[in-house]
């Protein structure tokens, strides 16, 4: 068994820090992803886990075994590299076999002239083979066995990576970005084949990617991690819907989440310009606070209805089938606000026009001017609410 | 290079041509003459008009004394011996130094790199004394060891060697020690097949060199058992054939013929391995 604990784990180069005191508990079998942009510390902490680079201080226990001391090959962990990392001087089953070959023979039995003397080595030699045979054809990768890695496709050569981390069954499987060098629709694909992977082996998974998309679908759990620390970690849909900061919830969702500069009034009212919103909250009156709202919280209103939060000129209209993605400009915004309407609710809006929007209190996001997360006091977010923002998002990540 | 070089005019690429032309025949010339020399009976050497193909061929008779007359046989025996000795323990040391100062993390690294450096502005002349006095001491003088030893740490290999293992992308490495290889398997296993382009180039620049040293052997030697091609066709020259340049022409064409040879087969890997920089 193999869950992995992650204690206060802090990592410099050269003064500066890229692990921040990151403490993570990942459950045995449990699909878990390191989400973040580039340069986060995302891919680190992979390499940490998986012994190839030293932290600074803390601890990492793997199936409750401290493994500080241990190197990569003592640690029962497998990777997957972004670059594949396969070994181009070697035919792929030569790739899938030499973990084998490591661990199950000894520095005499792997000598090129002695290992086909001894009868117990050939028995090995046979069963090696066999295993390999064995998951290259779960793999689909039979027939490529005899190639050399040059010689193989992306998808392919993504597929012998699987393979070589897959033949010794290590009880933790870690992924660094491994589909970014495929094109769109294979890596789509390989996403799907990755989750029954996981769903196959029942292994830890511990995947690093900076693709939402790859996150929301594949993960029990998404970690998202800014400048070297765990910012939010959680179920795909709570990272969406209930975001801890201000910069997680601008990092998650595409298009991004609109962020509106706001003012706490007498009693905790929050004014947006001169506009009263429905929700209060507890902050001191006077303060400056910040109203988040999702592309898809807003629904079209008549002029002057109740509940209108903003209005502005259309700039750009994107068809997307069954939505349609509205760009706002004059919303007394600086950047443009992204609206996502129901294409049969709203069909006839033209570049240029002139419209009004309004956000329900249950989906607006308020932030202190630091970027923490306020919870606002009237909002008690009805499960009905919530479930309703798992179909939008499902639907936002479906694409 | 650039695609620029595909589209000279006509009168460019001709002049350019007619430039390395003029440059490779100045070079060749020497060995042409060589050969030629080398076919030719002695009083065809000596006569004043010139022509590069004998009157009377006097092949066989030059080749049957350079190869009777001194031990020629027994000088290339040696170069191979010696040759083969010192390249096998070059790659043995150079690869895993040169792995260690790519790959490996340790502290005093790049100044052990830079005294790598100092050491390939070293000319081997320069040490030719101290390594004399270091051989007498040690009793190594006038055998294979005298040979072979002076030569087996080459900072040349190691820089060749340490560039193209930077190249290797680290996640090649990392995933290595993963698979359970230990350090020195990752040299052996990995890193040196990946390199195969830069060991040919090396083996070439290095076999050229020692197959052909006159300095060392001549310091270090005394024995005509011991002494390598180089040195034996000098000896050759001192003694049997002081006045005969046919016989020594034709020696010498023998002594460098397995080079050529050797180069002809590899240099493709060869121009690949001095020129290459990355895997991609």
């Amino acid at each position: 068994m193999a869950a992995i604990s992650l204690d206060r784990l802090s990592k410099r180069y050269g003064g500066n820090p890229v692990l921040d005191a990151v403490s993570l508990d990942i459950q045995d079998g449990e699909f878990l992803t390191l989400l973040g942009p580039s340069g986060c510390g995302k891919s680190t902490l992979l390499r940490v886990i998986a012994g190839l680079e030293s932290q600074d201080s803390g601890g990492v226990a793997i199936g409750g075994v401290a493994v500080d001391g241990l190197r990569p090959k003592q640690r029962d962990v497998a990777m997957v590299f972004q670059s594949y990392a396969l070994y181009p001087h070697m035919t792929v089953a030569a790739n899938m076999a030499l973990p084998l070959k490591m661990r199950r023979l000894t520095l005499l039995q792997r000598l090129p002239i002695v290992c086909r003397l001894l009868a117990r080595t050939r028995a090995t030699l046979r069963q090696i083979e066999e295993d390999v045979r064995r998951t290259a054809a779960a793999l689909e990768i039979e027939h490529v066995l005899d190639r050399k890695p040059g010689q193989l496709s992306g998808g392919q050569r993504q597929r012998v990576a699987v393979g070589r981390a897959m033949v010794r069954r290590p009880s933790v499987f870690l992924m660094d970005e491994p589909l970014s060098n495929l094109d769109a629709k294979l890596r789509v694909t390989m996403r799907a084949e990755i989750k029954e992977l996981h769903r196959r082996l029942g292994v830890t998974f511990v995947y690093v990617t900076h693709d939402q998309a790859e996150a929301m679908t594949l993960s029990d759990r998404v970690a998202v991690m800014l400048d070297g620390k765990l910012r939010q970690v959680g179920r795909p849909l709570e990272i969406y819907a209930d975001p801890a900061e201000r910069r997680v919830a601008e990092f998650i969702g595409s298009p991004k989440i609109t962020m509106i500069e706001a003012r706490v009034g007498e009693g905790g009212q929050v004014h947006v310009g001169s506009r009263l919103l429905p929700i209060e909250t507890a902050q001191p009156p006077g303060s400056l606070i910040v109203l988040g709202i999702r592309p898809e919280a807003f629904t079209l209103v008549a002029p002057g209805a109740e509940g209108e939060l903003l209005a502005g000129r259309v700039r750009l209209v994107e068809h997307l089938g069954s939505d349609l993605y509205i760009h706002l400009e004059g919303a007394g915004q600086a950047e443009p606000v992204i609206a996502r309407l129901d294409a049969a609710q709203a069909p006839h809006i033209g570049i240029g026009e002139q419209i009004h929007l309004a956000v329900h209190a249950e989906r607006m996001l308020l932030f202190a001017s630091d970027g923490r997360r306020i919870r606002a006091a009237t909002d008690r977010r009805p499960v009905a609410v919530v479930s309703g923002l798992r179909a939008a998002a499902r639907a936002e990540y479906a694409r | 290079m650039s695609r620029a070089d595909h589209r000279l005019s006509w009168p460019v690429a001709m002049a350019r041509h007619a430039l390395l032309l003029a440059g490779s025949g100045l070079m060749l010339l020497p060995f042409v003459w060589m050969i030629s020399l080398s076919l030719k009976p002695p009083e065809e050497i000596f006569r004043s008009s010139f022509s590069l193909l004998p009157q009377h061929w006097y092949v066989i008779e030059n080749y049957a004394k350079a190869l009777t007359a001194a031990a020629l046989p027994r000088y290339m025996a040696n170069g191979v011996l010696v040759c083969a000795s010192i390249l096998a323990l070059q790659i043995l040391i150079c690869a895993p130094c040169a792995y260690a100062l790519a790959k490996l993390e340790f502290a005093g690294r790049d100044l052990l790199f830079r005294l790598v450096l100092v050491g390939l502005l070293i000319p081997h002349q320069v040490l030719a004394v101290p390594l004399f006095i270091l051989g007498y001491r040690v009793g190594l003088l006038n055998s294979y060891a005298a040979l072979i030893f002076p030569f087996v740490v080459s900072p040349f290999g190691i820089f060749l060697f340490r560039q193209f293992f930077r190249s290797i992308p680290d996640e090649i490495v990392h995933a290595a020690r993963l698979d359970g290889l230990s350090e020195l398997a990752i040299v052996w296993r990995i890193m040196l097949p990946m390199a195969m382009p830069t060991i040919v180039a090396f083996s070439i620049l290095s076999v050229v060199a020692h197959w052909n040293d006159l300095f060392w052997p001549l310091i270090a030697v005394k024995s005509p058992k011991l002494m390598p091609p180089a040195l034996g066709v000098v000896i050759f020259r001192g003694g049997e054939a002081s006045t005969e340049y046919g016989p020594l022409m034709a020696g010498a064409v023998l002594v460098i013929l397995p080079l050529v040879l050797a180069f002809i087969v590899v240099q493709r890997w060869f121009i690949e391995g001095l020129t290459s920089t990355s895997l991609k």
